[in-house]
Order: structure tokens, then sequence, then C-alpha cells
């Protein structure tokens, strides 16, 4: 039941942003940006402390008043946003964090493709069908 | 906190009234005292009002007269049964506790205890108490009598009259003894009056505690049908006295049963407003209370259990905009509130800090203003009569204008209702949101700058931005938008920046900012922008219509109403008397146009000319012309060769300042085109950088309007630059031919002047190693090779720059002939030290060649340099070691005094060239005496190969010397050259050594022998022992000859003799040799019997041992016969 996920390069601009209400993507967009502030803080202060094993789930980084936002960073620094409406009371930390994994195993698979080159917009079919099944599937169930 | 005397209800949906908001202080009224006249008064009452610090007891003063009229106390019903409310809270009420009606009412009176007119002072004191009583009758306000003295007290007990009096005074006016005061007017009085504040306070404490029980007691005769409005009233009050008690642990626990209470309530259409006000106020309390208690976490989770709750309780629905209202109140509030906490010292962190609560009370006053467009077009008169004119004379908070104290489901009257909500619509029509937003999205802006969120920071600057657009202030809007885009741009967050730009075009358009108008278009036809193609067409459409100084057509989306305006404007901008001249830095945008410009090598020598190449792509719609393309370089003297003027904008057939400079600046889209400059160096540049400084590319027409495009160094922009993405080749495949590879093309901002290649020759005759101390020479020949004639030149000989400080301290150059051009010989000096060196030779001349630049041949002066260095390696030229030595030529380490002993030197040649040695000197210090007469060089004219020695000996004696027994030997110098040296004006080398120190002994005897060099067989030898005694006193000597198998000889065998100081002994022997050949000598003992053993040593080492005995000769006539 996502509304937004989107993929952020370790520069912090946009690779893939898909949002299901299309109308109104530009605010998803600033949604997902502003939200940077938040990973960037949270990415450097866990890396002070620990720099071996960092947890890729950032978890809830920004409560607004209609939607939630959850972040997780990979290794490389690539970051995964997802924005839950906050009327959503189905999904619980656990859910969102199967979501995570599921993309992030999604992305690893795309970035696999040799044909693409790491950094580029992405625009894969498979990739965008997982994203798709993630923000509608959850809705039925 | 000052006092509200008269006050407004607010009229504005959710508005706090300022009694709320302000921190309950206990209200005391001070009577009997005249500010005006008295001086005393005055005093005792600022010490009471003036400077009220923190530190001082919450309680509020306020000067009244003695017969001041408070608010009559209305009877209390014994029966709520058939009281039905008219609503929550009466409007007034706060205020009456707070300002109207006092805690305490103190009355001051002048009153010595011994005033002589007691009796009538008492009357008079007790008739104003009276007066007060009777002004207060119902009300629970305590009463104090403060006695102004003038005399200061004596201790208690000890002033009988006082005690007395104040016993009388108390019962006169019926007042308790703890409430009669005495306040002398001394040098104390501020220490009194804190005394009296605590008094005080201790009454009011009382006072309200009474009061919140008083309410309490009424909660027993409430019904949960009918009197639900009064649980919250009475909740709300016992918790307000608590406060005002200052007990604040129980007002939060009153406020949140009140808030319960409030959240019970049925709440319909009707009642709705009234509900959200008073539980916005006691939310208020609750979460002032709550960060008071330094509970944050409590105060926030009720704030959001507050904004749920009430979030979709609209109301109304024609009065929508009214709850968007209220909740942008709730959320402001909240976040003053939290900011006010966190001056107090609280810590906020990044995801919970005010400013989300100001972003939040923003976004409502947007929706505030969207909903205010969609109800109220149609509300465009207010009705007659005003329905809201009672709007400031509400008696319950909340409640509507035209129905107050109405409590039932539906209006009473649909007409008037409707007057009602179509004047509220009105009244909202007027009113400006713009004003209301901007406030709020700039104190959330100042908290995420505060809290490390620069992207929410600018996405707030963006929305003000865009509400300073809607509120027609279209160039602050600029302004906003012009700071931020910045970041997206860097950020690459195209789809955001694309859109703020849109925002900005439209802004440039309406203020008509020529500048602006340029620069958003040069971004939005660039690769950054999200639009379609049309509007990229479109765009640019209008560009090169400003540029060709028509008006551009509107931008999609402006007010019609403004749009009349800006086309006005723009004529006015565009007229031919307005230039519009402008650079705009490319390194801040992404435009259209990239560039990229380069040397075509990173050195280049002074003679040739420099290759420049700037290569432009375009990626608008359709093709562009320029106007001018110009390299400006670190040396402005070459901007002129690197300027090329598009030949259809200039004149059309090209009469131009500069032959070369007429081209195409014609861009088709995502061609490459590339442009080449040619110039030659000047002379001052030889040996610098030249560097592109910046490009310039020309848009439109330099007479009126024209945009220069401005890249720093050789090209790339905001994108190129910080874009990693846009550095990697992203084309598979090799290039096709003729065409650029526009990522291959690199940017060389910079090439290096090199002089001309020298064709001089320079040789170096010399004969290496050098050795030390000499005068090594060395040729340099320079042989010009040039075809052309050359000028100025100059030699330079020496060593070269950057080696040890030692080596050149120690090398000397001397010049032989200084004339330059016929080859002149040059000696350099090195002296004591050994190890390479290197030798440099540099020359330089100036040489005018000819270099062809653009297919023009011109002569060029370049001044070249040739060096030439050579490493010598400098060796010793000879060993010389020096040795000691006996008469018999054992080494020795010391000598004896007046003993003669020899001095050998040995010189080992170890150049690798034969050297000679001139003369040698030995220069004897005064300790030391030859024993020759003249000292005579052995060595004049020797000539050494390597490895060869020559050695000297000299016989030197040491005299008797008192002081010491080590003296210098003196120097030994050594005057030496190259045998086969090239020039014989080479001086000789002279080096000098200092010789070894030598420990001289005294000792005690002296043994002289003369013998014949060598003897016969049977031949006698004569032989004299001269014994000299070298001390100052008598010496005893025992002398014995050993006897020997190879010799007979006679003399004494043994003898013992004494030797008077400083003369000697003979002893004479004849020794007859037996046997031929290197004989040993019969041993002489000597003994000194005060030295024992000694004298026996010295003899060994005095006394020859060996002597060459030949054989007996046949005689020749023997021979002859035989």
């Amino acid at each position: 039941m996502a509304v937004c996920v989107s993929v952020i390069a370790k520069e912090n601009y946009p690779l893939y942003i898909k949002t299901i209400p299309t109308e109104n993507e530009l605010k998803f967009h600033y949604t997902v940006h502003t939200c940077l502030d938040v990973v960037e803080e949270k990415v450097s202060s866990v890396s002070k402390s620990v720099n071996d094993l960092r947890e890729l789930y950032l978890g809830l980084l920004y409560p607004t008043e209609d939607y939630k936002v959850y972040g997780y960073v990979t290794n490389t620094k690539v970051k995964f946003v997802i924005v839950v409406e906050t009327s959503n009371t189905l999904l619980r930390d656990n859910e969102i964090r199967s979501m995570f994994r599921k993309l992030h195993n999604a992305y690893t698979d795309m970035l696999c493709n040799p044909f693409y080159t790491p950094g580029e917009t992405i625009k894969s079919r498979s990739f965008d069908k997982l994203v798709l099944q993630m923000m509608v599937s959850e809705v039925q169930s | 906190m000052s006092a509200v005397e008269s006050f407004t209800v607010p009229t504005g949906v959710g508005e706090f009234p300022p009694e709320l908001i302000c921190r309950p202080l206990g209200f005391v009224a001070l009577t009997g005292l005249d500010v005006i006249y008295n001086a005393v008064h005055k005093a005792i009452w600022e010490s009471f009002s003036a400077n009220r610090r923190p530190d001082r007891v919450p309680l509020s003063f306020k000067i009244l007269d003695g017969d001041h009229e408070y608010p009559k106390c209305r009877s209390k019903r014994s029966s709520y049964e058939w009281y039905i409310p008219k609503g929550i809270t009466k409007t007034g009420w706060m205020n009456k506790h707070l300002n109207l009606i006092p805690a305490v009412v103190v009355v001051f009176f002048d009153l010595d205890w011994d005033e002589t007119q007691w009796k009538e002072k008492q009357m008079e004191c007790a008739s104003r108490v009276e007066v007060v009583r009777h002004s207060l009758q119902g009300r629970g306000t305590k009463v104090a009598v403060v006695l102004i003295q003038k005399n200061s007290p004596l201790p208690p007990g000890e002033d009988m009259v006082a005690a007395e009096r104040a016993a009388a005074l108390c019962s006169a006016c019926d007042l308790s003894a703890k409430s009669l005061f005495v306040l002398p007017h001394s040098d104390h009085l501020f220490g009194y009056t804190i005394r009296l504040e605590n008094a005080f306070y201790e009454l009011a404490q009382g006072y309200y505690h009474m009061e919140a029980r008083k309410v309490k007691a009424h909660k027993e005769f409430l019904n949960k049908t009918t009197h639900q409005l009064l649980f919250v009233r009475h909740a709300f009050k016992i918790a307000f006295f608590n406060e005002l008690k200052q007990d604040t642990n129980t007002a939060l626990k009153q406020y949140k049963v009140a808030y319960a209470y409030v959240s019970e309530l049925r709440a319909h259409d009707t009642n709705m407003l009234e509900i959200k006000s008073i539980s916005g106020f006691i939310n208020y309390k609750i979460c002032k209370l709550s960060f008071h208690h330094n509970a944050p976490l409590d105060a926030i989770s009720q704030f959001r259990k507050h904004v749920d709750f009430y979030k979709n309780k609209t109301g109304c629905s024609e009065l929508a905009f009214e709850h968007s209202a209220w909740m942008c109140k709730q959320f402001q509030i909240f976040g003053d509130l939290f900011d006010e906490a966190i001056r107090a010292g609280l810590n906020a962190i990044q995801t919970q800090h005010p400013g989300f609560y100001y972003q939040q009370a923003a976004y409502h006053a947007v929706n505030r203003k969207h909903l205010c467009r969609g109800l109220c077009h149609s509300a465009t008169v207010m009705p007659d009569p005003n329905p809201l004119e009672d709007a400031d004379k509400l008696e319950y908070y909340g409640q509507r204008p035209w129905r107050q104290g109405h409590q039932s489901i539906d209006p009473p009257d649909p007409a008037k209702e409707k007057d009602g909500i179509q004047a509220l619509q009105y009244k909202e029509l007027q009113v400006d949101h713009s004003w209301i937003i901007i406030p709020l999205l700039s104190s959330a802006v100042a908290q995420f700058k505060k809290y490390k969120s620069a992207r929410m920071k600018r996405y707030l600057m963006v929305q003000m931005g865009e509400e300073y657009y809607h509120a027609k202030d279209y160039n602050k809007a600029l302004t906003l938008l012009d700071r931020v885009t910045w970041d997206y741009r860097v950020e690459r967050w195209c789809a955001l920046l694309t859109s703020i730009l849109n925002m900005s075009l439209r802004c440039a358009y309406l203020v008509a900012s020529v500048r602006h108008y340029v620069t958003i278009s040069l971004e939005l036809i660039g690769r950054f922008a999200h639009i379609s193609s049309e509007e990229k067409t479109h765009v640019q459409m209008n560009l090169i219509r400003v540029i060709s100084n028509n008006p551009p057509e509107p931008v999609t989306g402006c007010p019609s109403e403004y749009v009349e305006l800006a086309k006005q404007l723009w004529k006015d901008k565009l007229s031919p008397e307005n230039s519009n001249i402008f650079t705009v830095e490319m390194q801040n945008i992404v435009p259209f146009v990239e560039c990229k410009a380069r040397f075509s090598t990173s050195k280049c020598t002074a003679d040739t000319p420099l290759q420049l190449q700037v290569y432009l792509r375009a990626s608008c719609q359709f093709p562009i012309r320029f106007s001018k393309l110009c390299v400006l370089l670190n040396n402005h003297a070459y901007n002129d060769y690197c300027t090329l003027v598009d030949g259809h904008t200039v004149g059309g057939d090209g009469e131009a300042s500069y032959s070369s400079c007429h081209g195409d600046l014609y861009l088709t889209p995502g061609q490459i085109k590339m442009y080449a400059f040619e110039f030659v160096a000047e002379p001052v540049d030889v040996g610098k950088k030249i560097e592109i400084t910046s490009i310039a590319l020309s848009l439109g027409n330099e007479d009126n309007c024209c945009a220069i495009l401005r890249w720093v160094g050789a090209g790339g922009d905001s994108a190129s630059l910080t874009n990693v993405q846009e550095q990697v080749q992203m084309k598979r495949g090799p290039p096709k031919p003729n065409e650029y590879d526009w990522s291959n093309i690199t940017l060389d901002p910079s090439i290096s002047i090199i002089p001309r290649c020298s064709n001089l020759d320079i040789q170096l005759d010399h004969n290496p190693p050098s050795l030390m101390n000499e005068f090594y020479y060395a040729k340099v020949i320079i042989t010009n090779n040039e075809d052309l004639e050359i000028q100025n030149l100059c030699m330079q000989i020496g060593l070269k720059e950057g080696q040890e400080n030692t080596l050149e301290q120690s090398t000397q150059v001397f010049l032989d002939e200084a004339t330059i051009g016929i080859p002149g010989p040059s000696r350099i000096k090195n002296v004591e030290l050994t190890g390479n060196r290197i030798l440099g030779v540099r020359t330089m001349y100036d040489i005018q060649v000819n270099v062809t630049q653009n297919k023009l041949s011109m002569p060029v002066i370049c001044t070249c340099y040739q060096e030439k260095s050579v490493s010598v390696q400098t060796v010793l030229p000879y060993d010389l070691s020096i040795k000691m030595a006996s008469l018999k030529f054992d080494v020795v380490e010391h000598v004896h005094s007046d003993e003669p002993f020899l001095l050998l030197t040995d010189i080992k040649c170890t150049s690798p060239w034969p050297i000679t040695i001139e003369n040698s000197q030995l220069l004897l210090s005064d300790e030391v005496k030859s024993v020759d007469e003249t000292l005579q060089s052995q060595l004049i004219s020797v000539s050494l190969k390597q490895n060869e020695c020559a050695s000297e000996c000299y016989c030197l004696v040491a005299p008797v010397h008192h002081q010491h027994t080590t003296v210098p030997i003196g120097h030994y110098s050594v005057q030496w050259k190259r045998t086969n040296c090239e020039e014989e004006g080479l001086p000789t080398v002279e080096t000098t050594l200092a010789l070894p120190s030598i420990t001289v002994e005294t000792i005690p005897l002296f043994i002289e022998t003369k013998i014949p060099s060598h003897g016969r067989v049977r031949d006698s030898l004569h032989v004299t022992y001269t014994i000299y005694n070298k001390t100052q006193m008598v010496q005893e000597v025992e002398a014995g000859m050993e006897p020997s198998e190879a010799f007979m000889f006679s003399g004494h065998k043994q003898v013992c003799f004494r030797i008077l100081p400083v003369s000697q002994q003979v002893l004479m022997y004849n020794f007859y040799p037996l046997v031929p050949g290197h004989v040993k000598l019969p041993r002489l003992h000597i003994n000194m019997p005060r030295y024992p053993g000694v004298a026996d040593d010295l003899g060994g080492r005095m006394l020859p041992t060996h002597i060459f005995i030949k054989p007996q000769g046949k005689e020749l006539h023997e021979s002859a016969s035989g």
C-alpha cells in the first residue's frame, strides 16, 4: 500500500520515483527529497559509532500529517524511500522491512543487467513491475 | 504581565484570548496608597510593582481606591435542577478572576503605635476596612491591613503599647492578628516589601484554594444529561484557580479532566465551533503545563491526540475554511509553545521540532485559502443587518453572534443562519491568506535551518516563493526561487527544478525582467528541464523574440489581469533607448548550449603558434544563431585573436576589425561545432602558462539586447562540473570519423609556453676527475648551429643550483678571459672536499625567427637557452703519511729530549693523472730544531704516477723542554701540479699539512756511541761510548760489557763510576772482529742503582746492536803472483 517508492543515487539524485496518485507527483518528489535530510543525518551519526555492521533499514524518517516516510540505505549508499499513508495502519514495521528487502533484491537484479550503467535512471520493466506490485498487491492483502 | 482592563473577545476563529495565554498570577489589590501626592506611598508602590523579576512571588498587584466597587457577587443557586447552561465558558470569567476580583485586598494606613490621636485613627482605619468588606460582600476575598509607620518597630514583646494597640485595632477592624502588618518606611523598604509579599501570597493561595473547593462543591448537584457543559466549565474553573494558586500539578490534572469532558460532548454543526474553541484552550493549557513540567513527550502526544480527534470534525461544510483556520491556529500555537520550551532549555531533534508544527500550520492556512476560494465566491456583499455585529461582545467563547446561548441541534432561524454564514464567508474573502501563510513558512524555515534540514528548508522556501507569487509580489517570489534553484540543480532533481523554473519564468515575465527571463529560458530549453518539446519550442521562440528586441508572448498560467500590465512593461524595457546587455554565469545554470575549450597541446615552444579549440553543442529544439564568441585569456593581449563574430549579424559583407574572425555561429541541435583559434605567444609569456579565464558567447545584438553567456575557465556548467555521470562516456563503439565525441573532448584550459629549442652546441673540454685543491681547467666550446644570426649571447658557468651548501662554499669559479664568442678557458677551484659536483654552462641569446600565424609570416624574436652540465668528481691527489723514527729507523711513538730523531714523509700519488711535486717544505715550530743547518727538500721536481711514492727524511731534535711533554713539530707543505697540464699558466697548488705533535721524554742518561760504519775481520775497531748525565744530580752508573763470540775486545769488562751533573763519562773499547757479516756487537749493559731497570732498557734502545764486518781482503799482489 505504498503510495510512493523511490530509489535515490549515492549522490542524492533520483534514479527512480514511482507514485500512485500521479496527479500530485511533484509533492512526492518534494517529500522524498526532503527526507534525505534525515537519511543523511541518520547515516552519518550511525557510521560514526559502529562502522562495520550498520542496519540498512533506517525506519520511520518523517512524521508528517498524511504520510509516513520510511528509509533504507544500501552499503553503497543507494537510498530507498517508501512513502505510506498515515491512515494505513495495516503496515507494521516488519512489513515495511520486507518491502525494502524485496526492493533491494529487485534493485540488485536490475543492476546486474550489463546494459545498465550504474547511475542512470532506472528504466527496467521488471523493476517497474515489482514496484507496481508492491504498491498494488499490498492493498488487496 | 500587564493587566488587561478592558478586553474584547477575539473574533478570529481559533484565536486565543490573551488572558488564556498569559501566566495566571494571583491578584492582590492595594488600597489606601496615594501615589500621586505622597512620596512614601509612591516608594512603597514602586517596591511592589517595579522590576518584578522571576524570583519574586507570582502575584500581580494593582492600586485601587479604598471605595472601589468590585464586581457584584451573584447569589449562588442552591439547586441546579432547572438550570440549563447556555454555553461552556463565559468570555469574561478568566479576566474577572485575573484582573477584577482580588484574592487579597490590602488596606494601607498611616499609623504609628505612639499616635496621639489613637482612638480617632483606629476608628478611621476600621471604617476603611468596613468599606472594603462591604464592597466584597459574599466573596471569600481576604482583607489585610498594613500600617505605614515612621519609626522602626521594637523587637516583639518589648513594646507593650504596640501589642496592646495592635490587639485593639484587630478587634476594631474584625481582623485576625495574622492579617495585620506593620511597614516602617525605613532604608530597608525592599526587604519589608518582600516579606509582605510572601504573606500576601500565602493569603492569596488560601483564597484560591477555597474558591476551587467552592466550585468543586457544586459538582454533586449536577446531572449528566443536562449539565454536560457545566462539567467542563467546573473542571476548567478548578484548574484555573489551581493555576492561580500556582499548584500546576493539580491544575494539569483538572485541565485533563476538563478536556475529557469536552471530548464527550455531543458535537453538531451548531456547537462545533464552541467545542473546538474550548478544547483548543484546554489543550493549550495542558501542553503548556506539560512543557512546564519538563514532560515534552506528554505535551506532544496530547497535541497529537487533540489534532487527530478534531482533524475530521469540520463542522458546517459551508464554513469549512473555519476548520482549517482553527487547525492552523492549533499547530501554530503549539509550535510557539514548543519553541518557548526550547528557549527555556529543552532539546529538540531533527525529526521533532517546532518547524514541523509551523509547516503544518502553513499547510492548513493554504488549505483555508483554497477552501475560501471554493466556498466564498458567492458571498459578495455583507448581509444587512450585519449578523456579526455582536461578534466582539460574546457571552460565551466560540458561539455564533446571531444565536448566542443557543444549544439545540438545529439553528433557531434558518434565514438568519444563512445570513450569518454568508457574512462569515464575506469576511473570509477580505482576509489576505498569503500574509498568514508566509510568516508561518518563514518561522518553519528558521526552525528547519536550525535542525540541519537544508532540503526541507529549501522546499519551504519554494512554497514561500509560490505564496509570494499568489500574493502578486513577483519580485520577491523571483528572488526566493532564485536562491533555491542552485541546490536542486546540483542534486539533479530535474522535475523539481523544472517546476521551480516554470514558476520563476512566470514571475520574470510578469515583472518584465529581461535578465531573469533570458536566464531562466536558457535553462528551460536545456537538458535538465523536464518539459515537453512543444513547451521547449515555445520557450525558445520567446527567447529569440526577447533577444531580437521584441516582447515575448505571455507565459501560460499567468493571471490575466497582470498580463496586460506586463505587456506594457516589456514594451518599455525593450524600447530602443534601453540597452539590455547582461552577463549570465554558466556555472550557475544548466544552459541549452554546452561549451568546451582546449589547447591542442599542454606545452608549446615560443616559435610555434598556439592552437586553441572551442567546441559548442546546443540541445535546444531548433537551430540558434549566436553573435559572438570570445575566449578570454589571462593575458588580455591575446583576446583579440580569440574573437569570432558571426558573419550574418555584423554588416553581412564583413568589414570587421579582424580578417580571420568571421565565422558561422549557427548551431544545429545535437551537432558539435568546433572553432579553432591560432596565435603566437609574446616573449613576455615565455616560461609562463597561458590560461583560459573565461569564454563568452553572445546571444543577440550588442546594440540593444544581448545576453553574454559566460563560462569560467574552459567551459562546463553547473551540471557538468558536479556530475560524474556526464564525465563518463556513454557511447559504445568507436567514434565515427569527422564527428566529435562530446564526452571525449577534455577541458585543457592552460598551456605552458616553453622557450624555442636552441641549436647552440656547448662542449666542455676537461679532464676529470678533478683533484682536491687544484685549479681545475675546463674549456667551453660554443658552436652556433643556427641558420640565423644570433644576438645578445651571454653565458654563465658555475655550479648548478640546488647542490649542497658546502659545495657552493668550497667552489670558486675563475674566468681567464671574459670574451664571449671566442671560447675562453675557465678554471674552477675546489677546496677540501671530495665528491661529486655538477658544473653547468648556460647560454642565452635572442634570435629572430619567422612564424606562420593564420597563413601569415611574421617575425618573432625568441630567446633561446642552452644548457650543458657535467658532473665532476673530485679526488685526493695524493696520500701523505708522516712517521717518526729513531735514528735506527725504528718507528717511535715518542722521542727523547736532545736525542735526534727522524721525520719521514711519504707521499703516495692517488691521482689518475701524474703529478709533479715542485717543492716541499718543512716549517718547524720553535720547539723542534733541525739537526742539519739547512733544510733542503729532497723532492724537487719529482713526478709521480698513480700509486708511486716519494719519501723524504729529515733529522730533527727536540731540545730539553720543561713545560710541555707534547710539542708540535710544525707544518709540511707540498707544492704540486699536474705533470702534463696543457695550460702552462696554471699556478701550482700548495697544500700545507699540520704535522703531528710528538711526545718528548726527558731521560736521565744519554749514551752517544762513536763507531765506524763497518769493520774488517781481524782489524781492530775503535769504539767510544760517551755517557751523559742529563740530570741535576750525581749519578752512579754500573757498566759492564757482555762477552761475545764474534769479538775480542779490550777495555773495562765491568766498571762502576759516578757522573757529575751535566757531565759525561767516556768508555773506550777496542773491538777485534773475529767473524765477518752482519755481526752482533757485544752488548754494553748500563745499570743505575737509583733507577733500576731503566738504564739498561734505555741503553738497549740507544746503543747500536749490530755492525757489518767485512771479511779480510786478499792482497792484490798475492793474487797476481798466485
